[in-house]
């Protein structure tokens, strides 16, 4: 077996590191680095750890909570589509976050915001469940996702256009594409505990996973408790999801081509993917949050914007070989 | 009788003023309204009374209009006349009924005079014109110079010169009382998105006239644009003047309440808003030129 997750790790610090040195301020390597651990330089200072260091945190966070709610779902459901963009959760999620921003719940109580957010998550994650069966066919999956996410989408697009201030239609974008721009210390608290508490839960999965991988009978027969694994994964999903969701709009694609790109280097065990899958989605929000800086650094390019141009190509790539060896 | 005949030849006033402030891609839009306003100025009978039925579509028309028209002569104003955030003049302008500046609106109104901006509504300024209806296009003022000649401006078109020159005459002089002699200090225009406004712009002269140079336009920026809060916060500016958010929330405006902003905020211990007045070129906006005058003051 290849050294995968410290090589992973050694990619994410890297990553992470990076985040926190690029920016449009252009500050220099030892100011940005004193700044940061020890405080001198006031504007440096509120630069490094008021606004690139939630941004990076969020990003890891984020990117963590996607690859790996993505690799517990393909566990689960034994099929390679499930990801929480594709099949609706992350719009789920969205719905509430916008819900709690525009009734003004948010604004009176904070953790409002999170925990409405992963309402939808869960309600969408049993939804697709319920619709799909445990033991779902890709058909019926991506189809209760599109269906799901379509009807989710246009609710969040109603609500933020109805509302009474002239931003919030404009920012249907964000809602539908994610950025992590301008996030602040405030958001990393308000979303961490739920992401970290989610990610706790989905990563306790694995054993149930593998066994899984021999179909149900097999999994009872070795003492895998199923309704149980099945509650985990939906609170753990809704719990992460909905709160990366909340602070950083709905990023597409990361669950579906992290855990595609490690599955043969972990040798498709799921209790070895999931936590791969969280380093490597770590690494692709990272990445592509820091090329959104680089490539258009005063637009606020959208993150799903990218890992939609990364993604999307997989996703067809998938669907030609599903469709090769269903034919 | 020369003065109305004037009055409808007000384009070549402010052309060359339009050739300066607008960017060269807008130009054959500008050369084409200067075409149909010469054309106005060619046809001098009926323009030798006041119009009596007048509409405003420009939420800064319309304020020029309340200030300026006689009794019963202004129709109708726009609905941002009658927004807080954007019109100082609320209270006025409930006493008209608002258009939303869709042509078919604004001609069943059967006005003889339509008041309406340059770059607002271009659809329905043409439909119009089309219909027969006279329609005064005014540019925005990108500076504080630039009012009285606004004001004049709307003054001729309503057949209110006398009026117009004495609003004209007050807001110079109520401008100069409002001189500071102070050495720049910083400011930041800092609005929802991170978006600010440098150079050429109206809010850049408000801080000019008071004694503070404008981060944004430091920065390079000519009319608005976007200056990402690492590089606000690494200017240190010494006042922060942001937008009064809108109700309802959004993501736009939650980098106001951002706590590095708030920290720059606070180390400048002075904070300012950009409210309604600061929108048009109006005799209100004074009010803005005096709160930046204090706000310049206490930090002395």
């Amino acid at each position: 077996m290849k050294p995968v997750l410290p090589a992973l790790a050694l990619l994410v610090a890297a990553l992470f590191a990076a985040s926190l040195l690029i920016g449009p301020a252009g500050l220099g390597l030892g100011d940005s680095l004193r700044a940061l651990f020890r405080g001198d330089g006031d504007a440096v200072v509120l630069v490094m750890r008021e606004i690139r260091l939630p941004r990076a945190i969020l990003g890891l966070l984020a990117g963590a909570v996607l690859g790996l709610s993505g690799a517990a779902m393909q566990g689960y459901l034994r099929n390679p589509l499930a990801e929480p963009g594709l099949i609706g959760v992350s719009s789920s999620a969205a719905l509430g976050a916008v819900l709690a921003l525009q009734t003004g719940l948010a604004a009176a109580l904070p953790l409002a915001l999170p925990l409405s957010a992963l309402t939808g998550a869960g309600l969408s994650v049993l939804l697709i469940l319920l619709l799909a069966g445990p033991r779902g066919g890709a058909l019926a999956l991506i189809l209760a996702g599109i269906a799901l996410s379509a009807l989710t989408s246009a609710l969040t697009s109603l609500v933020l256009n109805l509302s009474p201030n002239p931003f919030a239609a404009m920012e249907i974008v964000y809602w539908m594409m994610g950025s992590l721009a301008d996030r602040s210390m405030t958001h990393v608290w308000l979303a961490a505990p739920f992401m970290a508490a989610g990610m706790a839960a989905l990563l306790t999965l694995g054993r149930g996973l593998d066994a899984l991988t021999l179909g149900e009978d097999a999994a009872q027969s070795l003492g895998v408790n199923l309704p149980r694994l099945r509650l985990t994964l939906i609170l753990g999903t809704a719990a992460s999801v909905g709160a990366a969701v909340a602070v950083a709009g709905a990023v597409g694609f990361v669950g579906l081509v992290v855990p595609h790109l490690l599955r043969p280097l972990v040798g498709a065990r799921p209790s070895r993917l999931l936590p791969a899958s969280a380093l490597g989605g770590a690494a692709m929000l990272l990445a592509a949050d820091i090329a959104t800086r680089l490539v258009a650094p005063d637009q606020d390019l959208k993150l799903g914007v990218l890992t939609a141009l990364v993604g999307a190509p997989f996703f067809l790539h998938l669907i030609w070989r599903m469709r090769r060896v269903e034919a | 009788m020369t003065n109305a005949r004037h009055g409808g030849c007000h384009s070549l006033t402010f052309v060359p003023r339009l050739q300066d402030a607008v960017p060269t891609w807008a130009m054959p839009g500008v050369l084409a309204m200067t075409a149909v306003l010469a054309m106005v100025c060619g046809a001098p009978p009926a323009l030798a009374e006041a119009p009596a039925r007048v509409v405003s579509m420009n939420l800064c028309t319309d304020q020029l209009a309340m200030l300026l028209a006689a009794p019963g002569q202004l129709v109708s104003v726009s609905v941002l006349a009658s927004d807080p955030l954007s019109s100082s003049m609320v209270d006025q302008a409930a006493a008209y009924p608002a258009n939303r500046g869709g042509a078919e609106e604004v001609f069943l109104m059967r006005p003889d005079l339509v008041l309406a901006g340059t770059y607002t509504a271009l659809g329905s300024v043409d439909l119009l014109r089309r219909l027969g209806v006279r329609v005064v296009q005014v540019p925005p003022v990108t500076s504080l110079d630039q009012v009285p000649e606004q004001i004049l401006i709307v003054g001729q078109a309503l057949g209110r010169e006398d009026a117009a020159r004495k609003l004209a005459a007050d807001f110079a002089a109520g401008l100069a009382a409002l001189a500071v002699d102070l050495p720049p200090a910083t400011a930041a225009l800092y609005y929802p998105n991170g978006y600010t406004t440098g150079d050429g712009t109206l809010a850049n002269d408000v801080l000019a006239h008071t004694g503070f140079s404008n981060v944004g336009a430091t920065a390079g920026l000519t009319g608005g644009g976007i200056l990402p809060l690492e590089r606000l916060v690494m200017a240190r500016p010494q006042v922060v003047v942001t937008s009064v958010p809108y109700p309802g929330a959004s993501r736009s405006e939650e980098i106001l309440d951002h706590p590095a902003l708030a920290k720059v905020r606070e180390k400048a211990g002075i904070s300012a808003s950009s409210d309604a007045d600061w929108v048009c070129g109006t005799p209100h906006i004074l009010r803005a030129v005096a709160g930046m005058k204090a706000a310049r003051e206490a930090l002395e």
